[in-house]
């Protein structure tokens, strides 16, 4: 423990720096595109389509059964199969890029819960209301329900982020360099693995612990508002 | 489309002698042996956390607090590595290099994933507790039973069935989490998965069967559970209702 270097974790901080800075890109654009998804799938899920109602179950429940990491390896490998049968041509898909789309399908899966059930908190009486003021089915929900859902479901919302923030370290799957990835890779050089992984998990502890804290006193002030 | 199907390669030997499907045989009792083997630790360690979590001595919640914090804010990668590369530098000498040489890795891989775990079943578990009424505890130490015995023989019961649809999908999780001990080393499902990719680039039909597996798991563990569920279930309950579907 004595000898614990510094200046190795100085040295490469521009590199770990720059593996951050995608872990957080990815976590950001997942999040966007993975609620909008996520909330799309729950209306289909409460929908009173059967057809639609299937469809939004069954990619909830499958993605919710499988691990992470054969996702993101199955989709890095899949895609470009996909890509060739609809335009005809290779397109190489990088790592890097086919996180995000990765991270945006899956994550879409853990949101649409998290928004079903926001939508099935708001009192049915609001529906009803909306309809009442002439509302449509998609105006009702757009300007009544989805507004409380989403502040209903804001602290869980954050706190599934947090959780997609941490997964993103999976993309050590398919050797893309986000945070943990620039780690390992400098670690495979200068043969330094106790500063660079411990230098990984305090970053990564004092983010997440400082997220959540703060989404526990988002927590209470929307309790109280209620 | 031109990918070029093929499902009996599953038949065909592989560089080892053994064939493909053997391969996902030996993959599918891994990944149940590490899963098991990490719940059975997470349930231990866990339960004495959550716990340690709601009694009134303040140096054990804030152990308790303290370990749940540290264990969910990291990634479980993270974790993993630092059991394997970091954890055997800071022991003793002779120590690390036992761990480095001689203890199995899937010991450690079962104690990376296992403690990883107990932070969420200690939330679980002290959820659990919390929402017992006061007054059971209040009736077990009227009886005479000591703090330890309210805890055994009152609480402890009721908690464990009250938040098991909770324990259920903590288990479910352990099945897949496990997947990432591959990166240490552990040739489990996931592992043989990449492996079988690599040698025969049939993506598709190893994609799905690999799926399909990891559901039957985790579906298994919910039917399993819902079974212990129903056999447990608190008469008088509101959720009682629901169980014998």
């Amino acid at each position: 423990m004595g000898d614990f270097d510094f200046s190795v974790i100085a040295e490469n901080w521009a590199f770990l720096a720059e593996g951050l800075r995608y872990t957080v890109q990815v976590t950001l654009v997942a999040m966007t595109g993975g609620i909008v998804l996520g909330t799309a799938l729950a209306l289909m899920r409460l929908s009173s389509n059967r057809l639609l109602r299937r469809f939004a179950a069954a990619y909830i429940n499958i993605f919710r059964s499988v691990p992470l990491v054969q996702v993101i390896l199955a989709f890095y490998l899949i895609l470009p199969l996909v890509l060739r049968l609809v335009t005809g041509q290779m397109i190489p898909v990088g790592a890097d890029t086919s996180a995000y789309l990765t991270f945006m399908v899956f994550e879409a899966a853990y949101y649409a819960e998290i928004m079903r059930s926001g939508i099935q908190s708001v009192p049915r009486g609001q529906v009803g209301a909306g309809y009442a003021l002439g509302f449509t089915y998609a105006q009702s929900m757009r300007y009544v329900v989805l507004p409380q859902a989403f502040r209903n479901m804001l602290p869980v919302l954050l706190t599934q982020t947090i959780v997609l923030f941490q997964d993103v370290s999976l993309v050590y799957a398919i050797g893309a360099t986000d945070f943990f990835g620039a780690a390992d890779k400098i670690t495979q050089r200068d043969l330094r693995p106790v500063e660079m992984y411990t230098t990984v998990a305090v970053v990564y502890f004092l983010i997440c612990f400082a997220l959540s804290r703060l989404v526990k006193r988002l927590q209470t002030r929307i309790a109280i508002i209620r | 489309m031109n990918y070029h199907w093929n499902w009996q390669f599953f038949l065909q030997q592989t560089d080892d002698g053994l064939r493909y499907y053997e391969w996902i045989l030996s993959g599918l009792g891994w990944t149940t042996l590490v899963s098991l083997g990490a719940l059975a630790l997470a349930l231990v360690v866990g339960s004495a956390l959550g716990v340690m979590r709601t009694t009134e001595r303040r140096a054990l919640v804030l152990i308790g607090d303290s370990y749940v914090d540290l264990f969910r804010n990291i990634p479980l990668i993270v974790q993993l590595f630092l059991w394997f590369f970091v954890v055997p530098e800071l022991l003793p000498e002779v120590l690390g290099m036992w761990v480095k040489q001689q203890l199995p890795y899937v010991a450690t891989a079962i104690v990376g994933l296992g403690l990883y775990t107990a932070a969420r079943i200690a939330e679980q578990v002290k959820s659990g507790i919390q929402s017992l009424s006061r007054g059971q505890r209040n009736a077990g130490l009227a009886l005479g039973f000591t703090e330890w015995q309210t805890y055994r023989f009152v609480r402890l019961p009721m908690a464990y069935r009250i938040v098991l649809p909770a324990l259920t999908s903590e288990a479910m999780n352990v099945f897949k989490n496990s997947s990432v001990t591959y990166a240490v080393g552990m040739l489990e499902l996931y592992f043989q998965y990449k492996q079988i990719i690599e040698k025969t680039s049939q993506v598709l039909e190893i994609t799905l069967v690999v799926t399909l597996l990891y559901v039957v798991l985790a579906f298994t563990m919910n039917r399993l559970l819902g079974w212990v569920e129903r056999r447990t279930r608190v008469p008088g309950l509101i959720a009682a209702g629901q169980g014998g579907h």
